[in-house]
Formats: structure tokens, C-alpha cells, sequence
């Protein structure tokens, strides 16, 4: 009656010890260039090798110009970015460097290259590292330390952590997307609600979901404090994987399938915490405050802190509403932007930047928003390009960037102003994230191309009812 | 890893719940290639005013906290981004015991592979410590970690709970990647045995950029 996740852990088990740690195999390993400089710097000191760069795989992501590539402006950037080369070279790591086709947003490339595979244990210094769970694997974020024990012995001492099953039954609404549905979930657990927990996601919703809206969602399962988010593997899951780069293939395929099949958590299965959501009433969210915890529905208003019952979430609304300027008890449609960023690894897949092109197509971005779409892969770049989303979005006057982090946190030029407003699909509200002083709104894509248009927030889900929307969008 | 001994210290109080690491340490500080020197940006945007002069409200700015070792805080602390730069920082800056009723799980891993130790506290017991910090300046507290006993200038003292194993590697500053080091060859008999394309071995690298 074992979880997916004791499965999988059961399968990388290569010592255990009463009093210590779990030492767990680590299959796959992805390095940026934030988080590993300090890492190759340990191995260099103690003399340690990787121990399987075969399994080891690099891109630069978070410092990369989404302009012009051959200018990086900012020298420690760039230093970053070369000391990542250098590292690479050393070390006989393959990396997936600014002039490749394969270039993207570490947890946007995993999947698409087929190094994230159900059943694998994936690591990489990056708290999002969560995302790659969509598949049916353990994957979760490491510390520069970690990146450095990873390096050096292709293990990690893990304590098991609990289980934990989050049941989203019910059917989406229209115009109501993977986004919503996690950015729901967060609102109701908290920020908080699954510290020390692997959360597997299960029921209709998270099964009519297609793969890239699984992405989304474990993808800011690190938002409520857990490990890691996974979804059992299933038929999508194996047409997803089929033709990948570095997916097995032809017989390897098959075999592989037969192990796959058998990963699902058992169906008495139990876990340490359950909580089920009928999602068939969420509306599109938008967060007011500054962690991704504060959320309401587009329908909602900015709460009144007076009516928290706990004093510290009084004085953290209180707080969150002083940095991001908005007054208790606003319709949340009343709340104008001055930016809009669609991108990030939570919403820069093919299927996010469809749904927005959707909502955009043959219509203007407001005169007082500054748009931005950054895809989330040059591979997801080339082929909107070539499914002539990028004509969409530039004619409706959004800004079409090549793929990186971007102004989801701001490591390179692209930042937000101190006081102003953006309209985010990116995973973290934090104070300043996405600039100094800067306001950011949590939302779909659908939602931040529509506030794009308006000017301000609006329920997506009117647009479609009148027949503003004419395309069918596939979940995500 | 410096061994952790007996150590006292002052301490500060920041009272605020679910402190992220975006805050401990902002993102135009993580751009720095080694692991020292980063505790001149710890809660840099905290500090500073909008016009870059000190805001001699923030409580790490007063100097009765001048150089506190000891953070006194509130639930889910350190949560948001991995980066190792939030514990780096803190070091950096003086502080090896950060007490809370929580944090985030990647931060109090971090915090452990560099010496520091995060402290769980049931929340009255936090509360407690915060009136107590409020209300006499110069306020230290004493950690003995092998008693797993924290004592306060006041004489206020709890117990604490720790890992045994995390305990016993901070008594005695153990490398982790050494002791992993020890199971050489379970590791290697394990990649013996898993070698298909779905487990430790990538199928052909097919594609060439
Ligand atoms: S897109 Fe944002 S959340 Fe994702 S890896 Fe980059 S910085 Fe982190």
C-alpha cells in the first residue's frame, strides 16, 4: 500500500542507518549559475571530482539578458555567467549555454529535454525544482551545500518526509486555469500548510489536466511550504515523454513503460494528511498582498485587516497593504496596472502563452501598461513563433523576449520601478521581487492578458461568456 | 564545518511571521561567487530607506541589537527561494541561532550545513521570549546544546528538541559529504544495478547543441 512517493524513495535507497538520514540516490542533476558557483568552488578545495557529470546538466537562466544576448551590461552577472562556462569545462558538465536552441529556464527545459522522467529522484538549486514532480518524480530544491554534496557523490541524506494528498475534484470553470487552482489551493493552506510534506495532487482535476497545467501547479507546491508536489503518472504523462531527447526510446521505451505503470500510490494508500477542494467553484485568482498566501478571487475585494481575528496576520495584512498601496475593502477589478509580465517557469510554457495569445489576439494592451511576454524556453520561443503567437502578442503591443528568468525576480534588466504595478504569472508577490519597491499581482496567463488590455483587473471568465475570447484553450 | 560549542549571545528580535529569503538577502546581493561577504546586505531593503540613508527604525539598526548572535523570530521563517545566501548572510553578519516556531524547510537544511542552528519553539514559548527581550536591554541568551537547554540573562530557561543526528554533527562540526563518502561502495554497487535509461543512466544523448 505504498505512495508514489515511498516508491520512489524505496527505489533510491543506498543506505540506511537508524539515527541518520536516508542516503538516497539522486538520478538527475540540473545546475544554474546563482547557485553553483560556491559549490564547484567546495569541490575544488576538497579535491573532489563530480562524481557523474553524465547526470549532470547546466543552463544559465536567472542572469540572462532577454534582449540582446551578446551584452551582458552588468559585470558580476556576466562573471556569474562565465565562471558557470568555466565550471562546465572543468568539470565535464553539458551545458545548455545563452547561443543554444535548447537555452531556457532550468525547470522549463528538464521536461522538455525528457531528463525529468517518472520515478526519478531530481535535484537542482532552486526551490522551483518542485515543478518536475508533474511527471511523477521526487524532485525538490537544494541548497548551495547540497549542490556541492550532489556534485561530489551523487547522493543526499534526506529524512523522509510526510506524505501529504491535496484531491481536487470538480471541473474548471472557463477562463479558470492551472494557475488558479494552485494559487486557490495556497489561499486556503497557507503559505505555511505543507511545511515538511511531499504533496501528491490527485482527482478529476488534476487528471484533466494537461501536462504543462501540472507543471504550473507543482510548480508553486515550494509556495505552501512543501518539499516537493507530484502527480501520479498516466497515459499523458507516457505521450508527453514519447520522442524526448533524452527520453528512452523504441524498446528502452517500452520497458520503461512497464515500470512506470507501477508507480502510482497504491489504492489503499494512505496518507499522513488529506485534504480535499471542489474546484468547480474557483474563480481566477489574484493575490493583494505581498506572499502568495494572500489571495482572493477577481470577484473579491482587498481585505479589511480589522477582521483577522489573529493578531499577526492583522499586522501582516496591515503591512502588505501599506507596501502594495491599496486601500481595505477595493474591488479587486479596480486595482490598474502599469506593467504586465507573462513568463516565468510557472507560466511560460507553450500552453500558457497560447491561453494569453487567446485572450489578446486582435485586441490593443491599454495605453498606460507596459506588456512583456518572455517564453520560458527558446524552444517554447520557436515554436510560438512558429504557431505565429509572437505576431499576436507584439501586434496587440506586447514586448516578445528571448527566454529567462526575466523580471520574475530581476537579476537582469528587466525590473519593475519602485511604486509600480504589475500584473505577474510568475510564483512569488515577495516585497521587491520583481524590483525595488516594485507591486506584483499573482495571476493566470489569461488574467494578466486581460488586465493588459483592460488596464486593470478583470474576470476573464466575462470574456468569454461574451464572446470576446473565440478560441478553445486548452487547460494549463 | 566549525564545531558547535556552548555559546551566548545577544539577541534581536525581528516580529514578523514568514520572513522570506528575498527579504534576508535581496537578489542583486546573490551575484557574488563566493560564500563570504554577505553579511553587509543582510535585510538590506529593510535598512536602508527608499533613499538609500539607514532607517533607524529597523530593529537590527538600533544599537541595543548591535551585535546581536542571537535572532529571535516568527513562524515559517526563511521561506520563498533556496538560496543558500539567506544563511550565508546571517553568518556573515554575527548570528549562529535563529529561534522560531518554524521555518522553511530548505532554509533550516541550509542553516544546519553551515553551523547554525535553527531552533523550533512552541509558539507561547516564543512569545515569551520576545516579552522578555522587549523588556531588558542587553539581553543574551545561552545555548547548551548538548543539554539542549537555552537560558536567558533573566534565568528564564527551556529545553529544546534537535535531530540527533543533526545534533551530533554540529557537536562535532562532521562533514556531510565525507560521511556520505563512507558508503562508496553501496553507491557504487547501487549504480551497478541501476543502469537503464529511466534511472542512474540517460538515454543517448541524441540531440547535440
Ligand atoms: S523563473 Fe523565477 S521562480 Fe522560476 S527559476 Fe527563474 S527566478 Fe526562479
Amino acid at each position: 500500500m505504498p505512495t508514489l512517493l515511498e516508491k520512489i524513495w524505496q527505489a533510491h535507497l543506498v543506505h540506511q542507518q537508524p539515527g541518520r538520514p536516508d542516503v538516497l540516490y539522486i538520478d538527475r542533476h540540473l545546475v544554474q549559475e546563482v547557485t553553483s558557483p560556491q559549490a564547484f568552488e567546495g569541490l575544488r578545495q576538497a579535491g573532489h571530482a563530480v562524481r557523474r557529470p553524465d547526470l549532470t546538466f547546466a543552463t544559465m537562466d536567472h542572469n540572462v539578458p532577454t534582449i540582446d544576448r551578446d551584452h551582458i551590461e552588468d559585470p558580476i552577472s556576466a562573471k556569474q555567467i562565465e565562471v558557470l562556462r568555466q565550471n562546465c569545462r572543468e568539470f565535464g558538465i553539458k551545458l545548455y549555454d545563452l547561443g543554444s536552441s535548447r537555452q531556457g529556464i532550468v525547470h522549463v527545459i528538464g521536461p522538455e529535454l525528457g531528463l525529468t522522467l517518472p520515478g526519478l529522484t531530481l535535484v537542482c538549486g532552486d526551490s522551483h525544482t518542485s515543478t518536475h514532480g508533474a511527471l511523477g518524480a521526487l524532485a525538490f530544491g537544494i541548497g548551495t551545500s547540497e549542490v556541492e554534496q550532489v556534485l561530489a557523490t551523487q547522493c543526499l541524506p534526506q529524512a523522509k518526509p510526510r506524505t501529504m494528498a491535496i484531491c481536487l475534484e470538480g471541473q474548471l470553470q472557463r477562463g479558470v486555469s492551472a494557475k488558479d487552482l494552485i494559487l486557490g489551493v495556497i489561499g486556503r493552506i497557507g503559505i505555511a500548510g505543507g511545511i515538511g510534506c511531499v504533496v501528491e495532487y490527485r482527482g478529476q482535476a488534476i487528471r484533466e489536466l494537461s501536462i504543462e497545467g501540472r507543471l504550473t501547479v507543482c510548480n508553486m507546491t515550494i509556495e505552501c511550504g512543501a518539499r516537493a508536489g507530484m502527480v501520479a503518472p498516466d497515459d499523458k504523462t507516457f505521450k508527453y515523454l514519447e520522442g524526448r531527447p533524452f527520453a528512452p526510446q523504441g524498446k528502452e521505451f517500452e520497458r520503461a513503460l512497464d515500470y512506470w505503470q507501477t508507480l502510482p500510490s497504491d489504492p489503499d494508500a494512505r496518507f499522513d494528511h488529506e485534504v480535499v477542494f471542489d474546484v468547480s467553484d474557483f474563480a481566477p485568482q489574484v493575490s493583494w498582498g505581498t506572499h502568495p498566501g494572500q489571495m482572493t478571487e477577481i470577484t473579491g475585494r482587498v481585505p479589511d485587516p480589522d477582521n483577522y481575528a489573529d493578531e499577526g496576520q492583522r499586522r501582516a495584512a496591515e503591512r502588505a497593504l501599506a507596501y502594495m498601496a491599496l486601500e481595505p475593502g477595493m474591488p479587486i477589478t479596480d486595482i490598474h496596472l502599469d506593467r504586465v509580465f507573462i513568463g516565468s517557469c510557472t507560466n511560460a510554457r507553450l500552453e500558457d502563452l497560447r491561453a494569453a495569445a487567446a485572450v489578446v489576439r486582435g485586441k490593443r494592451v491599454a495605453a498606460s501598461v507596459q506588456g512583456m511576454v518572455v517564453p520560458g524556453s527558446q524552444q517554447v520561443k520557436a515554436q510560438a513563433e512558429a504557431e505565429g503567437l509572437d505576431r499576436v502578442f507584439r501586434d496587440a503591443g506586447f514586448e516578445w523576449r528571448e527566454s529567462g528568468c526575466s523580471m520574475c525576480l530581476g537579476m537582469n534588466p528587466d525590473v519593475l520601478q519602485p511604486g509600480q504595478r504589475c500584473a505577474s504569472t510568475s510564483n512569488r508577490n515577495f516585497e521587491g521581487r520583481q524590483g525595488h519597491g516594485g507591486r506584483t499581482h499573482l495571476v493566470s496567463p489569461m488574467m494578466a492578458a486581460a488586465a493588459a488590455i483592460a488596464g486593470h483587473f478583470v474576470d476573464v471568465r466575462d470574456w468569454f461568456r461574451q464572446g470576446k475570447i473565440t478560441e478553445e484553450v486548452t487547460l494549463s | 564545518m566549525r564545531p558547535f560549542e556552548e555559546f551566548s549571545g545577544l539577541v534581536a528580535p525581528i516580529d514578523r511571521p514568514d520572513v522570506d529569503t528575498d527579504q534576508i538577502i535581496p537578489k542583486q546581493f546573490l551575484k557574488r561567487v563566493e560564500r563570504s561577504g554577505f553579511g553587509q546586505f543582510l535585510f538590506y531593503d529593510w535598512r536602508r530607506r527608499q533613499d538609500g540613508s539607514l532607517d533607524r527604525d529597523f530593529v537590527l539598526n538600533r544599537p541595543r541589537y548591535r551585535g546581536a548572535q542571537v535572532l529571535l523570530t516568527r513562524e515559517n521563517f526563511g521561506c520563498g527561494s533556496s538560496r543558500e545566501h539567506a544563511p550565508w548572510a546571517l553568518l556573515d553578519a554575527g548570528f549562529r541561532v535563529i529561534i522560531a516556531p518554524s521555518f522553511a524547510d530548505i532554509f533550516k537544511n541550509n542553516c544546519f550545513k553551515n553551523g547554525m542552528l535553527p531552533l523550533e519553539l512552541a509558539n507561547e514559548l516564543v512569545d515569551q521570549w520576545f516579552q522578555r527581550v522587549a523588556a531588558q536591554e542587553g539581553y543574551r541568551i545561552t545555548v547548551d546544546l548538548t543539554a539542549q537547554m537555552l537560558t536567558g540573562s533573566d534565568g528564564f530557561c527551556c529545553s529544546f528538541e534537535i535531530d540527533p543526528f543533526r545534533k551530533r554533527c554540529l557537536l562535532q562540526g562532521l562533514d556531510e559529504i565525507g560521511l556520505t563518502l563512507e558508503h562508496e561502495s553501496e553507491i557504487g554497487a547501487y549504480e551497478e544495478t541501476h543502469r537503464e535509461p529511466w534511472q542512474a543512466a540517460v538515454a543517448g544523448q541524441r540531440e547535440e547543441q
